[in-house]
């Protein structure tokens, strides 16, 4: 008994089982040379042809590219570029049909060829033996060579096989019907063909190479052995005419007697195969430097005027192929790509070659009729009997009609190769590789969807414990909160504060809410001292009003019972915001103009933006009230809310400190009232919401000053409310002297405000809980400060020195009396004498550092 | 006297053999119940709710508490008959009359009209959705499982739930074969 290799040595020849015997159909187009096509008037080059991914795009539309340029530059693992087939110029990169079934579009580069046909600069290899193996590898990966016999898979992942090679095979076999391509190839090209296997024996280092041809192909055995008799390691092979010799693993089998394991690939058992067709390119690659740019193309069939062997380029259109070798279309005509067994029939002829193209089949309707009608299977076993892989094809067909996926794994459905054997053989014309072709799309379907699942479920999962760690987190923070409260104030007035409002305003909203109350408490908190901001809340208004013309739009369409909600809505709000303007307006009209910035800013405030914001968010909310099924009542909360949103943190925190001061005065001092009544009435009437508080004292503060003018005393005594008319004011002088007068009228008006103390005081008293903290009340005074100081300077700069001095001085005593004042009141909250102190130091620190940051400005400014 | 043997000696065995049973039980406790696994590993993992569950476990916890197989529409057909395999009931069709075959869908937010709310990201049950307040938000469609929660808290509406685009890997094959025919 001969060892194996004695016997693969001696040329002894093992049986695959199965197979059939089509009609071969080869003459039609074996007996003329391969011709060279004329340049195709556009090109379409696909960035996918191959088993893989895509590389990443190297050119733009319009770029001028040169025959052999890449086009695309390998990404991923598996990934191969594409290269320019010609000369020309990109004139598009879109998605265009496919080379598949489905025809599918697909990302392709469009060229159009200049004619010129001219190649880029090539670097072909002199002596290969100088070369690495790495390096070799790499030439086959940049000439994007992919395996040519159909599958199309990267031949640099097979020349960098890390498994020893015993065997490489050479596929010559091209045992599928009318296909002459690889013959042709041999006969006109085997000194190049065993260039590229020498290529791949200093690769693989493989003991033999076995090529094997079918025995019908005379020609081409004898180029081969020509061409291959220098090398001995090389064996020509000669294997009897049978369908599918040419598969793997049948060629394996036939010309080794080795089984490929179920599921396995062939250098598992040491064997590695390549088609003829992918050694000639390998050897264009490394030998003359071109890229895979062209391949043989069999174009035949009877409707074929001249059926023949062509080099077609890759990217040319079928259309182009079947015109230049005379095509005359039958009724019904079909043109398939690939051959009669495993190939498939185009769904349009505008579709371009790619690199696994091997032959275009345009048989008129007698030489390949389309397939009866399917009828019963009678269980004649034929198609077992066909089977090349010993496949149960009955069974198969059973359970893939019943979508039993697990049988049909069971049962080896993926070790099919679709080789058609069995369809060919079936006498109820059952198109039974169709069946296993749809079922094995399922169950990879079906394997992808199990996956994402399982990825769905972590990610849930993953969710799921980052909210409940958020949340401990949060309660976390709660009670640290609560054991740190007495040192600092200020938080746990905020946090009171919130939940306070939230209480109050919110009831059952989410967490989420009081979150954001309590972001705005923050914010309102220390808004004095942020920048304004006032850019991006337009920025937000504008994409507000644009989401509500939309909402406002679909509402209309169809036709609900929330737009008259919303409309309620949107013209309470309208009255709400009429009203504070006419009451800013009024105020206006009463007094001599002295302090337009002061009036106009406030009116203006509230106007364009701030509306398309309160409508934007009104109309979110009246989708949830109609949804709600709630009534008008239930809509003046949201209202409150949407108001107290649109409140520019910044002002509301100033108002609230004034307020507060006026407050203090209010019930010091004892004297009559005016006209501030009713406005106040009105805001404190509307008002539970203590920042709303805040915006009536704002506009009552307004209204005093306005009529602390007409009086137009001068009693010394600051306001913090300057703080924000200078900060309004662009005028620095007038701003000065409207400081020293706003002092004076505050005063009267706090008086004035007194009389009123029944209605006011609630709302007051609200806002001053709010903000009774002695050091955020220290930190405004000593902006207010700093800006009457500023203002100050520069009036001084005019000449009006002394008398600002003088009132400058007065200030700060005044303010600190305040502060402590202040801190007396809040003693309600308990304040430790220390706090109170350490509150007094804040102020001192905020108010020398306003002292030096007005001294900056003098220096700064210019004027 | 005999009686008062053969009590003790049944007695003794009796507490021996309760003894070890006891032991067993502990020893090779079951963690949890292994139908829950399995069931949930049959559902779709879409975490979408709509069988009234939040979600696909929960909603297997209630099966293997004898709860209806036929309420998850985006399993379809084949998700009730397996678990109805599963469970030994007998296959229903789909609870709400869904269609068998569900279509496939991910969401997709047309962006420009998105304000930036999160609202939608809150309510994504795998993290599908990206953005910051006041950013624009996007789907990542690979991971989006097509379960519909983010699209009712919009309050835009700008969320669509479009069908899963066919590609070339998804692509199925049609029943017909090119046959050959001698011909002479």
């Amino acid at each position: 008994m001969d060892s194996l290799v004695e016997q693969i040595e001696r040329g002894t020849l093992w049986q695959f089982p199965g197979g059939v015997h089509p009609p071969e159909q080869k003459s039609l187009s074996n007996q003329l040379p391969i011709a060279r096509l004329p340049l195709p008037d556009k090109i379409v080059l696909p960035l996918k042809q191959h088993i893989g991914a895509n590389g990443q795009l190297l050119v733009n539309k319009g770029d001028k590219i040169l025959k052999g340029q890449p086009l695309t530059k390998p990404s991923a693992n598996w990934s191969l570029p594409v290269h320019a087939p010609t000369s020309g110029k990109i004139l598009d990169i879109t998605s265009a049909p496919s080379s598949h079934p489905s025809a599918l579009p697909e990302l392709s580069i469009i060229i159009a060829p200049d004619g010129n046909d001219m190649w880029c600069d090539l670097t072909p290899v002199d002596d290969i033996t100088q070369l690495t193996h790495k390096q070799l590898v790499d030439i086959l990966h940049s000439a994007g060579i992919a395996g040519m016999g159909g599958a199309g898979f990267p031949t640099y992942i097979k020349a960098d096989s890390h498994q020893p090679i015993e065997y490489l095979i050479v596929n010559g076999v091209e045992c599928e019907p009318y296909i002459t391509a690889d013959d042709l190839l041999m006969q006109e090209h085997a000194t190049e063909i065993v260039q590229g296997i020498e290529i791949m024996q200093q690769l693989l280092k493989p003991q033999r190479v076995l090529v094997g041809i079918e025995d019908n192909k005379p020609q081409a055995i004898a180029a081969m052995a020509r061409a291959c008799e220098h090398n001995s390691a090389i064996l020509v092979r000669t294997i009897p005419t049978k369908y599918p010799s040419g598969g793997e693993k049948q060629l394996i089998r036939v010309l080794t007697s080795k089984e490929v394991p179920s599921s396995g690939i062939p250098a598992d058992i040491g064997v590695l195969v390549q088609n003829v067709g992918t050694l000639f390119a390998v050897s264009e690659a490394v030998n003359k430097g071109k890229p895979l740019i062209e391949r043989v193309v069999t174009v035949t069939g009877n409707t074929i005027d001249k059926p023949q062997n062509v080099w077609a380029l890759i990217g040319s259109e079928i259309k182009h192929l079947l015109d230049s070798q005379g095509f005359t279309p039958v009724a019904e005509q079909r043109v398939i790509m690939g051959g009669p067994m495993m190939g498939f029939t185009l769904p349009t002829v505008r579709i371009p070659v790619i690199k696994t193209t091997n032959c275009i089949l345009a048989p008129d309707n007698r030489e390949l009729v389309e397939p009866g009608d399917e009828k019963a299977c009678i269980r004649c076993s034929a198609c077992a009997d066909a089977c090349p892989q010993t496949l149960l094809p009955q069974q198969l067909q059973w359970f893939a009609k019943s979508k039993d996926f697990e049988k049909l794994e069971e049962y080896n459905l993926f070790d099919c190769i679709e080789c058609g054997a069995c369809s060919y053989v079936c006498p109820s014309e059952i198109p039974l590789v169709q069946y296993y072709r749809v079922a094995k799309a399922e169950i990879r379907e079906q394997k992808l969807d199990q996956i994402k699942a399982e990825r769905a479920k972590e990610r849930f999962e993953a969710r799921k414990d980052r909210l409940e760690q958020e949340q401990q987190e949060r309660q976390n923070r709660h009670k640290r909160g609560a054991s740190r409260v007495t040192k600092p104030e200020k938080e746990k007035a905020k946090v009171a504060d919130a939940l306070e409002r939230v209480k109050q305003k919110q009831g059952d909203k989410s967490a989420v809410q009081a979150a954001i109350a309590r972001a705005k408490a923050k914010k309102a908190a220390d808004g004095s001292l942020e920048p304004d901001n006032s850019e991006v809340a337009k920025e937000r208004a504008k994409r507000k009003e644009q989401a509500r013309s939309y909402k406002e739009q679909k509402q209309s369409t169809e036709g609900t019972p929330a737009n008259t909600d919303d409309k309620k809505d949107a013209v309470a709000q309208a009255i709400a915001r009429a009203k504070a303007k006419k009451a800013a307006k009024l105020a206006e009209e009463s007094t001599p103009n002295i302090e337009p910035e002061q009036a106009q800013p406030s009116s203006e405030n509230d106007d364009p933006r701030k509306a398309a914001v309160a409508a934007a968010i009104a109309r979110a909310k009246a989708k949830k009230a109609a949804k709600a099924e709630e009534n008008t009542s239930s809509i003046e909360p949201e209202q409150a809310q949407s108001s107290s949103e649109n409140d520019d943190p910044r002002k509301a925190a100033v108002a609230a400190a004034i307020a507060r001061a006026k407050a203090k005065k209010a019930a010091k001092a004892e004297e009559n009232t005016s006209s501030i009544e009713p406005e106040q009435a009105q805001s404190s009437s509307e008002n539970d919401d203590p920042r709303k508080a805040a915006v009536a004292a704002a506009i009552a503060r307004a209204k005093a000053k306005k009529a602390a003018k007409l009086a137009e005393e001068s009693t010394p005594n600051i306001e913090p409310e300057q703080a924000q008319s200078s900060s309004e004011n662009d005028d620095p002088r007038k701003a000065a002297v409207a400081a020293a007068i706003a002092r004076a009228k505050a005063k009267k008006a706090a008086k004035q405000v007194e009389e009123n103390t029944s209605n006011v005081e609630p709302e007051q008293a609200q806002s001053s809980s709010e903000n009774d903290d002695p050091r955020k009340a220290a930190v405004a005074a000593a902006i207010a400060r700093a800006k009457a100081k500023k203002a100050a300077k520069q009036a001084e700069q005019n000449a009006q020195a002394t008398n600002t001095n003088d009132d400058l001085a007065q200030p700060m005593s005044e303010l600190k009396q305040i502060d402590n004042a202040l801190a007396e009141q809040s003693d309600s909250e308990q304040l430790t004498p220390e706090q109170k102190r350490q509150a007094a130091i804040k102020a001192a620190v905020a108010k020398a550092k306003a002292k030096k940051q007005a001294k900056e400005q003098e220096g700064n400014d210019p004027s | 006297m005999t009686l008062f043997y053969a009590l003790i000696a049944l007695g003794s065995l009796a507490l021996i053999f309760g003894l070890i049973l006891g032991y067993a039980a502990v020893k090779y406790r079951v963690e949890s119940n292994p139908i829950v696994d399995q069931v949930d590993a049959i559902l779709p993992q879409t975490q979408c709710g709509q069988c009234g569950y939040p979600g696909c476990r929960p909603y297997a916890e209630a099966i293997a508490n004898g709860d209806e197989v036929n309420k998850c529409p985006p399993g379809g057909e084949a998700t009730v008959k397996k678990l109805a395999d599963l469970m030994g009931v007998e296959a229903k069709p789909l609870a709400g009359g869904e269609e068998a075959e569900p279509v496939k869908t991910v969401a997709y937010i047309r962006e420009d009209e998105c304000i930036g709310c999160t609202k939608c990201i809150q309510a994504c049950p795998v993290d599908a959705i990206v953005g910051a307040t006041r950013q624009m938000h996007t789907v990542i469609d690979d991971e989006c499982t097509g379960c519909d929660l983010c699209v009712e808290p919009c309050p835009v509406d700008c969320i669509d739930m479009l069908p899963v685009e066919q590609t070339k890997q998804t692509w199925k094959w049609q029943l017909d074969a090119i046959a050959v025919k001698q011909i002479d």
